[in-house]
């Protein structure tokens, strides 16, 4: 059953859900498929229960920042020529932003029809990164095997999924407010000692010594 | 005592020494590690103690499941910053004397993991270390060699004077502070009484012109 089978079936059986199929066009051709929250979980225990997806073997987060795309287009303008106003096509950059937003991954085996893995995505409306931008449908309920790495896309991207038994933090300490995982983490500055650095390592270590308010050098330190 | 003589006497069966010699000798003879390992470096560790390498010859076959009953810390692996305290405080909870090897890259400095949010830099910045074995594994040639470095330092200590061991200074720390759990790294990030980096290389923390941009020295 190839995945625009599987979307019209959904689509059929459960009224109102939107799918969207986004294309790999890698050779592996893992075309997968975004579901939206509100139907989430109503398509992920149709696609368990009926289509016997009954195995969750991988959960991952993805980050997508804002990106900004600059496109030339040709317009047709007036321009003060040589012999007065004249209509020219004038190349003009435009620019357009799409929104970033985070993303969880499901991938799902069904072990009864020895097929996969159809990777299930759910998005965020943005990535404003508020509370309410940032909670996701909990799919444990339908595959217990969703609970820990649930936690730890919790943990790393700060997603926070409703219905969850137990959401905590899982490799983190509890006491951690950051999510490390996210493009815009900025991790402590302790780059005082780093004997092969070079390229970012380099460049945070020059930082650490430049913007210190002490000394430049650590009271004891050389050898 | 003369050493010709003393060899000289032990053929005639008489076996002399010092006070000094025979309390080194018994320590280092009988150096019980502790029996915990933190990642890959601990297989390593595992296998230095089986039949083939046989850690055993040098009197340290017993590890101990007990802090309490341990002379030695094998920091075997990657130290993750939240595994950190329970090192700590399981150095704590030895009885001096008590030494730490450091094994491998990642105890030593973080290793391959040294630039990750969640790897500490080195177990040295909260507790003080004997040994550092370098490798990613090292080999267990290398932690017998490490075992023997130990030994080998506890047989030149003097017991007494100004360079007499830790544990027979009451004015040394044999405890150290346990590093808490803050908001967004370890709270101290290193125990600056331990650790402190070597001074920078002045060249490489230069700002960076737009002439060396270019050239090599960027490469």
């Amino acid at each position: 059953m190839d995945l625009t089978a599987i979307q019209s079936e959904l689509e059929k059986s459960i009224p109102g859900c939107r799918l969207e199929i986004v294309p790999n066009p890698a050779p592996a051709a893992q075309h997968s498929l975004v579901v939206d929250a509100d139907h989430a979980v109503l398509v992920a225990t149709y696609l368990r229960d009926f289509l016997h997806f009954d195995y969750c073997s991988n959960v991952t987060g993805v980050d997508f920042l804002p990106k900004e795309l600059s496109e030339k287009i040709k317009v047709k303008k007036t321009v003060d020529g040589p012999n007065g106003p004249e209509e020219k096509e004038v190349d003009e950059v435009r620019k357009t932003t799409i929104p970033g937003y985070l993303e969880v991954v499901y991938h799902l085996f069904s072990t009864t029809n020895r097929t996969g893995p159809l990777p299930l995505r759910l998005r965020t409306p943005n990535r404003d990164l508020t509370r309410e931008s940032l909670t996701l449908p909990s799919l444990t309920p339908v595959w217990r095997s969703c609970e820990f790495q649930e936690r730890e896309v919790y943990d790393l991207f700060g997603i926070h999924f409703d219905g969850h038994p137990d959401l905590r933090r899982l490799l983190m300490w509890d006491e951690f407010t950051d999510h490390p995982m996210r493009r815009d983490y900025v991790d402590p500055d302790d780059y005082e000692y780093e004997p092969t650095a070079h390229d970012e390592v380099l460049a945070r270590h020059r930082a650490h010594y430049s913007t210190g308010a002490g000394p430049a050098f650590p009271e004891g330190g050389g050898q | 005592m003369d050493e010709q003589l003393k060899s000289e006497l032990a053929k005639q069966g008489i076996f002399a020494t010092t006070l000094n010699e025979i309390y080194n000798w018994g320590r280092k003879s009988s150096i019980w590690p502790l029996n915990f390992g933190l990642a890959c470096c601990a297989i390593e560790m595992i296998a230095t103690t089986m039949a083939r390498y046989d850690l055993a010859r040098f009197g340290a076959e017993v590890f101990r499941p007990s802090p309490r009953q341990a002379d030695l810390m094998i920091v075997a692996g990657t130290v993750t910053k939240k595994m950190a305290p329970q090192v700590v405080r399981l150095y704590n909870q030895m009885p001096e004397p008590k030494y730490v090897i450091s094994m491998g890259a990642c105890a030593i400095s973080g290793g391959p993991f040294k630039q990750g949010y969640n790897v500490l830099k080195g177990i040295d910045r909260y507790i003080p270390v004997d040994v550092y074995i370098p490798g990613c594994p090292p080999r267990p040639e290398a932690l017998i060699d490490a075992f023997l470095m130990l030994q080998k330092k506890i047989d030149e200590q003097v017991l007494t004077g100004t360079s007499r061991p830790r544990h027979l200074d009451a004015s040394q720390p044999s405890e150290f502070p346990i590093p808490a759990f803050g908001a967004h790294d370890l709270e101290p990030p290193s125990n600056p009484a331990l650790w402190q980096p070597p001074a920078p290389d002045l060249v490489q923390i230069a700002p960076a012109t737009p002439s060396a941009a270019g050239g090599h020295a960027q490469k």
